[in-house]
């Protein structure tokens, strides 16, 4: 069974119909990349799988079952996680501070269950480290200037978007609203992906 | 494949210069920062100088006095600080103490237990409280509007439920209201082994710390601390991370009523007897009290330790102006000049203390 499913999903703002009718599951242990052109569509279908608006048409499965997601947290109470590509930042916290926002580590025993700040400074630490990136894990991000907390940024998203022919079983293509591929990794090419967001291939 | 992060030669830069030149924080730099540090520092140069000119300030009795008056007020800054950290502010203090202590005068005016009447007025300022959160933080209203109206709603309840009378008559349980509202400890008697010069804390005082050293726990300890502070830095990123923002923000009201409920509570049983205008205008000295003590109005910055600051920097002013024999008519004046001036001082603009950047404006440099 699908771990995720999408069925048939549209979605329109006002006149704009930002998806339409667009469907793929993703099993378990799969790792999918979904791509496409600027406004073809990716953001709202990941908002949407989020729980940050539902669908106008159409449903979102999880595990097998339709969920009806008004709020991410409720997706994320189904394990859904999003890491945004427009990252915010609270620039009155600590690098680390940011990269566990919502996802604190706690020890303890409740109701004495505290953060474990040491562990969260150390895990983040570790993540700068392998990024190469000096940032340290206590400096707070206001006094950080702009190109460091770029850097912070870029920090975070390049953990978690690595090289995606690397990483990704498959790949879902959008183009202007509509699915127009899904394709096995090894099965194609950064050639024919790239075609197929511009348009220069057609849906295959 | 290995895994190459995506650096471009501009940024990497960018990022070694920059480190270059900020270094990590000490405590000590960390603690030289915060205002509520400065604000301690001016409360204890402040006691010094009124125990040397008046004699009768540094008395056990003063002392015992002004922690009990401060006490409401650091109580209520306290919730204070908790919705002003979200962004917010919370003008229906006042008020709900107000009709919390009339409530809780009812019901010992029907001869009800006194924690019947207490475990009452609680719930009705949790209600009001939880009226301000929910058209806050679910139905998206600005927090001044819809306090506005709780402060107005609730004064108006009160004196309604009241018949504009004073309640004083508390029924069998009346001796105990008057114990809780008026204990103390230590308590002095004469040849115990107590040292005479520890006053006799009021239990307004004790329960101000205990609530104080809760909170303090919990914004330094609980996810939810940092939850809050996310909330006020970046509301957006917090509801981005999965920060339940709306319900941690209906909380913040919540508490904030429980707080103005209990230091009603307090009073009410001090005094003996409940009025509709308890609280009249508490709500602004509740307000300094937690500015001062280094909360953002902008959201994203206070302290437990500075709510409790805040309020007895107030109290110790008002106090040191009584006994300098100055007209009490003045007390708002210095409020108010208080609150500006807390709020100047904590001001960033770009990164910069705001009078710094004032007086580059002023002044600017001819050459860059
Ligand atoms: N909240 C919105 N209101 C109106 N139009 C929107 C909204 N969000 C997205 N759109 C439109 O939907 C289309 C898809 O946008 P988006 O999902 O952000 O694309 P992508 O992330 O692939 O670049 C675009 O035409 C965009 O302008
Ligand atoms: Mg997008």
């Amino acid at each position: 069974m699908a771990l995720l499913e999408v069925r048939n999903v549209s979605k329109n703002f006002g006149a704009i119909r930002a998806l339409m009718d667009v469907s793929f599951a993703i099993g378990p242990g799969e790792v999918v990349g979904l791509m496409g052109d600027n406004g073809a569509g990716k953001s709202t279908m990941v908002k949407l799988i989020a729980g940050n608006f539902p669908p106008s048409d159409g449903e979102v499965l999880v595990n097998g079952e339709v969920c009806h997601f008004h709020k991410p947290i409720e997706a994320r109470a189904k394990g859904i996680e999003v890491v945004y590509q427009d990252l915010a930042i609270a620039d009155n916290l600590t690098a680390a501070q940011n990269v566990f926002l919502g996802r604190e580590i706690t020890k303890g025993v409740w109701p004495f269950r505290v953060l474990d700040k040491q562990a969260m400074i150390d895990r983040s630490a570790e993540l700068f480290a392998e990024l190469k990136s000096e940032t340290r894990p206590r400096d707070l991000v206001r006094k950080m200037s702009g190109g460091q907390r770029q850097a912070v940024a870029i920090a975070l998203i390049s953990h978690r978007m690595p090289d995606v022919f690397a990483v990704c079983d498959r790949i879902i293509v959008l183009r202007r609203g509509t699915k127009v591929a899904d394709k096995v990794t090894a099965m194609t090419s950064p050639e024919e992906i790239t075609g197929l967001i511009t348009g220069a291939i057609l849906a295959a | 494949m290995q895994h190459k992060p995506p650096q471009s030669p501009e940024t990497g830069h960018a990022v070694i210069a920059d480190v270059a030149k900020i270094k990590e924080q000490t405590i000590l730099q960390r603690i030289l920062a915060s205002q509520a540090f400065w604000v301690s520092v001016a409360l204890a140069l402040l006691v010094t100088y009124m125990s040397i000119l008046q004699p009768s300030f540094g008395t056990v009795d003063n002392v015992a006095n002004v922690t009990r008056n401060l006490a409401p007020f650091g109580i209520m800054a306290l919730g204070m600080t908790v919705v002003i950290i979200t962004g917010g502010i919370d003008l229906s203090v006042g008020s709900i103490m107000g009709l919390v202590a009339i409530v809780a005068g009812l019901f010992l005016t029907w001869e009800y237990p006194w924690y019947v009447a207490f475990l009452m007025g609680l719930l009705t300022g949790i209600a009001c409280g939880a009226v301000n959160g929910f058209f806050v933080a679910y139905v998206g209203m600005p927090s001044f509007v819809v306090t506005l109206g709780m402060l107005s709603i609730a004064r108006s309840l009160a004196v309604v439920l009241s018949g504009n009378q004073m309640l004083y008559k508390f029924g069998p349980d009346a001796p105990m209201v008057k114990a809780i509202g008026q204990a103390k400890w230590p308590v002095q008697t004469p040849g115990d082994w107590i040292p005479d010069w520890i006053p006799q804390f009021s239990s307004h005082f004790w329960v101000m710390v205990a609530m104080a050293l809760a909170l303090g726990y919990a914004l330094n300890f609980k996810p939810w601390g940092r939850h809050l502070l996310a909330i006020g830095g970046n509301e957006n990123a917090a509801r981005l991370t999965g920060v339940p923002v709306d319900w941690i923000k209906f909380l913040a009201y919540v508490f904030s009523a429980f707080t103005a409920a209990v230091a009603s509570l307090l009073l009410l049983g001090y005094n003996g007897s409940a009025i509709n205008a308890m609280g009249q205008g508490y709500e602004l000295r509740v307000i300094a009290a937690t500015v001062i003590g280094g909360a953002n109005l902008m959201g994203g910055a206070g302290t437990a330790f500075g709510a409790v600051i805040g309020a007895a920097f107030l109290e110790v002013i008002r106090n040191a102006l009584l006994m300098a024999g100055i007209d009490s008519n003045w007390q708002g004046a210095f409020v108010g000049a208080f609150i500006i001036l807390a709020v100047l001082l904590g001001m960033q603009s770009g990164g910069k203390s705001l009078i710094a950047a004032t007086v580059e404006r002023l002044f600017p440099k001819k050459h860059r």
